[in-house]
Order: C-alpha cells, then structure tokens, then sequence
C-alpha cells in the first residue's frame, strides 16, 4: 500500500510546559493547526505511524550514536521527562515489532539503520502523540536521525532515509503514515532559546514545499549552527519527510512563538 | 576535564530513576565511578548550572538536569547567561564548534532582538 500521509510538526516542550506563557490567540491558532493535521492524518486511516524524531539522548548517547535508529518494540513508554514539568502524563504508546521489522529490513537495503527493541520517548515524539494521537491507539514506529552530538547525520543522508523509508512503506500491505517532527531555526535549552530566525524559516519551509533535494541538502552545519542554531540541525527529519512524501509541501501553520522557544510548524506534503 | 564524563552521568540521570534516587541521598556516590576532575564534581553537586554550560554540556541534557533540580525555565536560562558571563565562552561541545559569540553579539550579527528577554 502506498504511503498513505506525510506531514511535519514541532516537538518543543514548551509547546505543552509553558503553555500559559505563549500569546492565546497564536498558540490557540497552533493548537488548532495542530488539531487540523489529527483529523487530516485520521482520515487517512493509517495502520502504523513512523515518527521521524531527533530525540535528545533520551536513548541514544555519544558511547554509541547511530546515525539513523528505529524502533522495533511492543510498545514504547514516555515521557522520560517528569510529567509536571511537561505536562503530558506518562503514557504507552502501542508499537508493531513485526511490522516495525519488516520496514526496517527494506530500509536497510538502502540505507544503515540501527534497530531497537527498547526505546524511550521523550518530548521529541511524546508532545506530537499528544496531539496527534491523544488516546496513544495507534502503533508508531519511531525513528531516529542524529541531530544533536557531531559529526551529525549528512543532510544527504537523511534525504536517502527519507526514499527508503518511502520504498519500504509502499512494499506493505498495511497503511503507514510518516510525520517528522523537529524545529527550523531554534537555539533550545541555551542562552538563546526563544530567538527565532523567521526568515530563515520561511526560506527552509520554501525548499521543503518543493521537495528540492538539492536547496534541501545545500546547507553546511556550520552556516546552519550560525543563521539557525543547533536546533536547526533538525531540519534533517523535515529533509527525510520530504523525500518520503516527494510531492508539494504545504504549510497550514507557521509563527514564531519564543516562549516555545521554536517557530511552530504544521505542514504537510503530498504523495508523489 | 571530561565532559563526556560529565554528560554521560547526566544522561544517565535523565533517564535513570535509580541514579535520580542515588543523587537525592547520596550524591557524591552517585558520582564517583565516572572519571571527573573536581571541578566538574563541584558543578554537579552544587549544582552550578552555568558552569555547567560553559563546560560544553548540551542544553538537551542541561535542561532535564535543571528541572530536576527544581530550577524555573526562566531561573535556567539566567544561570547559563550568568556562566557564560563568569567563566567565558563555551569551551568544548556542539556549542563551541562555530565558537559561541554571547547573546548580544549574536542579536546583532543576525539584527535582531534578543532571546527569551521576558521571564513571564
């Protein structure tokens, strides 16, 4: 069955852990957004959900970082964070092993991918679940992309995991639907957070709506480290959500919102 | 100086319940079988945030360690301002790649305002 969904959002902790603190009627609208891009992926009936994160070594650490991981658990427990702090409370979201086995086997005819029976979510996957899935009912496969210690994953690379990815979820019988989750522009957890590079933003989400694999990958990590932050490495799970959908992107949401310390996101992009 | 010592312990923290019990009652047991140097055993049991941050620890790891500590988000970011301000720019890590240039010098090589000014 065809890849049935793919579409983009952010991840932040304060879009859940300081919500009292975002202007109302932008975060609503980003709620809204958010809720939006629930019913348009419910409509599309999806079997399994693979959520292309950069989890913030809730899992993986610098004694053995892959650069791309997916999930092939029974089930995966999160927040590891603590639930007040968060405000999502701790929950377990149903995986599919064998499903998750046979994805990963055709990923790996392309692309390297590590596999884990044993994975933690934190806020990364844990605050899209929260609205996407919000009774935690539908399997995920979650996956991996190093974006947080260097040498980081090429933006090539991801672009590649993003194709397999789309090769393997069109060789199933079962209905898989992608989300990418992480922020353009965003300096999180530092001195800088809440700075937002709007116009580097709007640039990125320009490239993503074409699906230009070559706007997509032509950025250093050094250019991006400065224009973007080290949040903006991130972008690699937008590449790879790109490249599995592979039609035209469209944004349904975008505002920066500092006190989330990310400009938030809601688009989605067609099968091609 | 080891930070990966020092963000291994954190990580291990972060995700740990047992090593989140061992530092609420005995914490520099909690610390002794990862190779630090006394400086960075100070910093963890203070704990020091913003030496913490100049050190080169990653956000990602720094903040779930700060709310641990029961440290405010806006409390959190003041801290690594005031490292950054005492100890100097970060040394090592992800932060200190491109060579980290201060808040203020980077709102105005990039025009724009500053962070996340309002502690709300």
């Amino acid at each position: 069955m065809p890849l049935v969904y793919a579409g983009v959002c952010s991840h932040a902790p304060g879009i859940t852990g300081r919500a009292e603190r975002a202007d109302p009627e932008v975060r609503d609208g980003f709620y809204a957004a958010y809720d939006a891009m629930r019913l348009r992926l419910e409509a599309t009936e999806p079997d399994a959900l693979v959520v292309i994160a950069a989890e913030h070594f809730a899992n993986f650490f610098m004694d053995n970082m892959p650069a791309f991981a997916m999930g092939m658990a029974d089930y995966y427990e999160g927040p590891i964070e603590d639930p007040e702090w968060l405000r999502i409370n701790k929950f377990r979201a149903p995986g599919s092993p064998e499903l998750s086995q046979r994805i990963i086997q055709a990923v790996m005819h392309t692309c390297d991918v590590a596999y884990a029976e044993e994975w933690r979510l934190d806020h990364g996957i844990a605050v899209p679940l929260h609205f996407l899935t919000p009774r935690f009912d539908v399997p995920i496969i979650p996956a991996n992309i190093n974006c947080q210690g260097p040498p980081l994953t090429p933006l090539s690379r991801a672009w590649s995991f993003g194709e397999a990815l789309r090769r393997a979820a069109d060789s199933v019988a079962e209905r898989i639907a992608v989300i990418g989750t992480g922020g353009i522009s965003h300096w999180p957890a530092t001195p800088d957070s809440g700075r937002i590079n709007e116009a580097w933003d709007r640039d990125f989400l320009d490239r993503w709506c074409a699906a230009d694999r070559e706007r997509l990958c032509a950025y250093s990590d050094t250019d991006t480290y400065l224009d973007a932050g080290q949040g903006g490495f991130e972008i690699r799970t937008y590449i790879a959500t790109a490249a599995a959908g592979a039609g035209r992107g469209t944004v349904h949401f975008y505002a920066p919102i500092p006190i989330f310390a990310v400009g938030c996101t809601i688009a989605d992009i067609e099968i091609g | 100086m080891s930070l990966y010592n020092v963000q291994k312990f954190l990580y291990e923290l972060n995700r740990d319940e047992r090593v989140q019990q061992a530092y609420r009652t005995e914490p520099q047991q909690a610390i002794a079988r990862y190779d630090l140097d006394e400086k960075e055993r100070g910093a963890l049991l203070e704990p020091d945030i913003g030496l913490l941050y100049h050190i080169g620890v990653n956000g990602q790891i720094l903040m779930h360690f700060a709310a641990f500590c029961g440290i405010e988000w806006s409390d959190y970011l003041q801290r690594m301002r005031d490292g950054v301000e005492r100890h100097g720019p970060v040394r090592a890590g992800v932060y200190a790649l491109a060579g980290y240039e201060g808040v203020e010098a980077h709102s105005r090589r990039l025009g724009q305002d500053g962070g996340e000014e309002d502690p709300g």
